[in-house]
């Protein structure tokens, strides 16, 4: 496949995930933003914000309508729904021919809804139907894709940018949270705690899961090692890290060249850092450093895949 | 279009007095007399030939099924297909973007919905009169690029090819595959007063438009199943097939399994919804240039799986933005050492470059002269008549009638750098002849042709509009047509401009078995 089209199906993907990472928390930020509470709307925003990757140029600014509508109409804002959902279009327009057609009209909707003359007036009269929509189409585009690609390298490279791109924002969620969820005071549940805990929990779509696993007995560590360790859950860390992992593995095999040895060992690497460690280990230690070294891990992975496969020189692969 | 509803006893009085519709009306009147009377009430002939009416209004036999297919729809019914064509199109992204406000604004590709008819006796003459044409450029390009004896014959003047600015003079002496050095082809037919079609241009380089040419196929038989089911239509679906099979049958020797590629300038370009659109009916790369790389005078693409190289080059790309080592060195859309690569036999690059020099405007003046020449035949699709600028006698006339004549720049395509005399200002006309006196060989000048008009729908009512034809030419082992084409449609009431950049449409083109 061309490293070109390799390179958008990936960047198609990445937006995809990033978008559908924007609308949940913002979502999820507003609704505990409902309840009275001890954290305050400053403290929430500015949290959002972070672990959104602080965005350039946005600054939360007291006013929440004006800032949720930025980050989900503003094209400026490079974390925004809306520029999440044209890159990802725009990398489909690039390899129109390689992905179906169905994939596309399925973007295409979602861009088209997003760009509606009543989009802004449907997002004032109702946010959460809107960005279930949002939410809605981003969950049929992946299903298009599963169902109508064909599963080789394409197929992978789109998988591969979904999972790293999750790995990377629930490592940055989890990192902004780490500090406040652990430091949670030690007493009776109160309702507050409680709305917290669901809010991460939300955040990574994953409350309905954690109670099938842990029932509804929600506890920091115990929410921890959850989002970090679960190997069935798709939104926990280590069954991202696992889903990179093997769409790696898939398109080393499938291509003919030496293998990416570099590639092949980091992403090893950050499995087994989550395969083989406990969240005991992980508390003991130093939970901020180590989410934080996923995430340069992430970044690493990202680096090489470019390395090997989208960015060689001519040289080298001459010389082969 | 006009809103009001007309009333019924009106329409009746109409249908008396009024000729156009009449003998539908006598055929139908007992079931749905208003909606023909309304769909013809803004029907007007004049001079120009009518694809659907005879001059004293009466239906042509082919297109009476589409008349009564239409007339049994309710008015909403036909709002509610339109719009549901319309979401199609929107859909598939088979859009094009106006610029000019801070984001781009995507419109769909102008279509009407009603298709156009040709009998197989008509599209029988037009495939005989594009395959000796096509046949006949050929040649000249061969000899052109090779001994030039055409030029020693005197039949085209020597100035006449060595001053058109798409002569290539890196082509000279150099082989193409089988010969053949347009492998894809578009030409413009129009349909004057007499009913006769006429060759009004030939594109060698880059056409485009067979796109929309299938998608238009797909959404109208989407639209009317029945009717297309019932009116016997040839099948033009297989176009992507037959152009992968040309392309194959270039590759260069001791290639069995070429590695064929479409070149596309990338997603800024016009026509790139064309170019994904076709890659994917083939099932080949779409290549940019920057994917491209030459090492040894063999093309390579950039993959995930290191270099491959290339074979076959179906080039979207004109000629000027091909190679920067060779043609326009500020271009970054091709690919450095792809002319070495192609001189040297490696790769195959079609159309091959230089053929612009026989789709020229001044070299179709000569173009019967060349069918003559090289095959010894009579022309069976004429040319319109066209006068040359550097001939003394011409000019003088030209700049005498400007107001009555077309004006072309030679070079330009896509409705640019035109003067329609009827249609001109005073200053736009001084302008016009002051650039042919600088530069005659520059321009050539047509007769204001009254084409023909066919039926388009708007609202719920029928108008004529003015309409051409581009059918699409394959080159490779033969010459391939397929059965139909693009007409193009001057959308604006009264305009004969059917470029898509200045207002133009399409519609299907429905090439009946009998």
């Amino acid at each position: 496949m061309l490293s070109r089209v390799a390179d958008s199906l990936y960047w198609m993907s990445r937006y995809l995930e990033r978008a559908e990472n924007t609308v949940r928390q913002l979502d999820v930020t507003m609704s505990l933003l409902l309840d009275a509470s001890e954290t305050t709307a400053d403290t929430r925003w500015k949290r959002l914000l972070t672990s959104l990757g602080d965005p350039p140029g946005v600054e939360w600014n007291g006013n929440m309508e004006e800032m949720a509508r930025n980050l989900v109409f503003d094209s400026t804002n490079p974390a925004s729904v809306t520029t999440c959902l044209n890159a990802a279009r725009e990398n489909a327009r690039q390899v129109r021919e390689e992905i179906s057609t169905e994939q596309w009209q399925r973007l295409n909707r979602l861009y088209h809804q997003m760009h509606s003359p009543q989009a802004q007036a449907q997002f004032q009269a109702n946010m959460n139907d809107f960005l279930a929509n949002i939410v809605d189409g981003i969950h049929l585009f992946k299903g298009v894709s599963d169902t109508t690609m064909i599963h080789g390298q394409g197929w992978q490279f789109i998988r591969l940018g979904r999972y790293l791109e999750r790995a990377y924002a629930s490592a940055t969620l989890l990192e902004v949270y780490q500090e406040s969820l652990l430091d949670l005071p030690e007493r009776e549940h109160s309702g507050y705690q409680y709305l917290e805990l669901v809010g991460l929990l939300r955040c990574c779509t994953s409350f309905e899961a954690y109670c099938q696993v842990y029932t509804a007995d929600l506890t920091p560590d115990r929410i921890l090692e959850f989002l970090l360790l679960n190997r069935d859950f798709p939104h926990a860390l280590r069954y991202s890290t696992d889903g990179v992992r093997q769409s790696i593995d898939a398109i080393q095999l499938s291509s003919g060249r030496r293998p990416p040895e570099e590639l092949l060992a980091t992403a090893g690497r950050l499995h087994s850092m989550l395969r083989y460690t406990t969240i005991n280990e992980i508390l003991d230690g130093n939970p901020g450093a180590f989410l934080h070294s996923i995430r340069e891990q992430c970044k690493q992975i990202h680096e090489l895949i470019y390395r090997y496969y989208v960015q060689y020189s001519i040289q080298s692969a001459l010389a082969v | 279009m006009s809103t009001d509803e007309p009333v019924k006893l009106e329409i009746e009085a109409a249908s008396e007095t009024r000729g156009t519709g009449g003998e539908l009306a006598a055929t139908d009147k007992v079931r749905q007399p208003i909606e023909v009377e309304t769909l013809f009430r803004d029907y007007l002939l004049d001079g120009a030939f009518d694809e659907m009416c005879t001059p004293d209004g009466g239906i042509r036999p082919h297109y009476q099924a589409l008349v009564e297919a239409l007339a049994s729809l309710p008015h909403e019914e036909l709002l509610r297909r339109k719009q549901s064509a319309d979401l199609s199109f929107l859909t598939q992204g088979i859009t094009f973007t106006v610029y000019g406000r801070d984001e781009g604004t995507e419109r769909i590709f102008p279509y009407d919905l009603l298709p156009r008819l040709i009998t197989a006796s008509e599209w029988d003459l037009i495939e005989r009169g594009l395959t000796q044409r096509i046949a006949a450029l050929n040649h000249f390009l061969r000899d052109i690029y090779g001994d030039a004896k055409i030029l020693r014959d005197r039949v085209v003047p020597r100035d006449m090819v060595y001053s058109c600015k798409h002569y290539r003079r890196q082509m000279c002496g150099l082989e193409v595959p089988r010969n053949v050095y347009i492998a894809v082809v578009g030409s413009d037919l129009l349909r004057l007063r007499s009913g006769e079609f006429v060759v009004l241009e030939d594109n060698l380089r880059v056409p485009s438009g067979v796109s929309y040419m299938l998608t238009n196929r797909r959404v109208m038989k989407r639209t009317f199943p029945q009717l297309f089911h019932s009116q016997g239509v040839r099948p033009i679906e297989h176009y992507p097939q037959l152009l992968l099979n040309t392309l194959r049958s270039l590759a260069p020797e001791g290639r069995p399994e070429p590695n064929i590629v479409l070149l596309t300038p990338g997603v800024y370009n016009s026509a790139y919804f064309e170019h994904t659109y076709l890659a994917r009916q083939m099932g080949i790369d779409l290549v940019e240039g920057r994917d491209l790389v030459t090492h040894d005078n063999i093309v390579y693409m950039r993959t995930t799986d290191g270099l491959k190289r290339v074979d076959v080059i179906y080039r979207r790309v004109d000629d000027d933005f091909s190679d920067p080592l060779i043609f326009r060195s500020d271009s970054t859309l091709g690919c450095a050492g792809l002319f070495n690569a192609y001189r040297a036999g490696n790769v195959t690059v079609t159309n091959a470059f230089g053929t612009g020099l026989a789709d020229d405007k001044a070299m179709y003046a000569y173009v019967p002269r060349i069918i003559k020449y090289y095959l010894d035949e009579e022309p069976i699709l004429n040319n319109v008549e066209t006068y040359l600028l550097t001939e003394e006698k011409s000019r003088q006339h030209v700049l005498a009638n400007l107001d009555k004549l077309v004006v072309k720049a030679v070079g330009e395509s896509g409705g640019y750098g035109m003067l329609i005399g009827p249609h001109s200002s005073a200053k736009e006309r001084a302008e016009f002849a002051r650039a042919i006196e600088a530069n005659p060989r520059n321009y050539i000048a047509q007769p204001t042709l009254d084409f023909s008009r066919a039926p388009c729908l708007f609202g719920s009512r029928m108008e004529p509009r003015h309409v051409d034809l581009r059918p699409y030419i394959l080159f490779g082992d033969k010459v391939n047509i397929v059965p139909g084409g693009l007409t193009r449609v001057a959308l604006e009431k009264g305009s004969l401009v059917v470029n898509s950049s200045q207002g133009g449409g399409s519609k299907d083109t429905w090439i009946l078995e009998e």
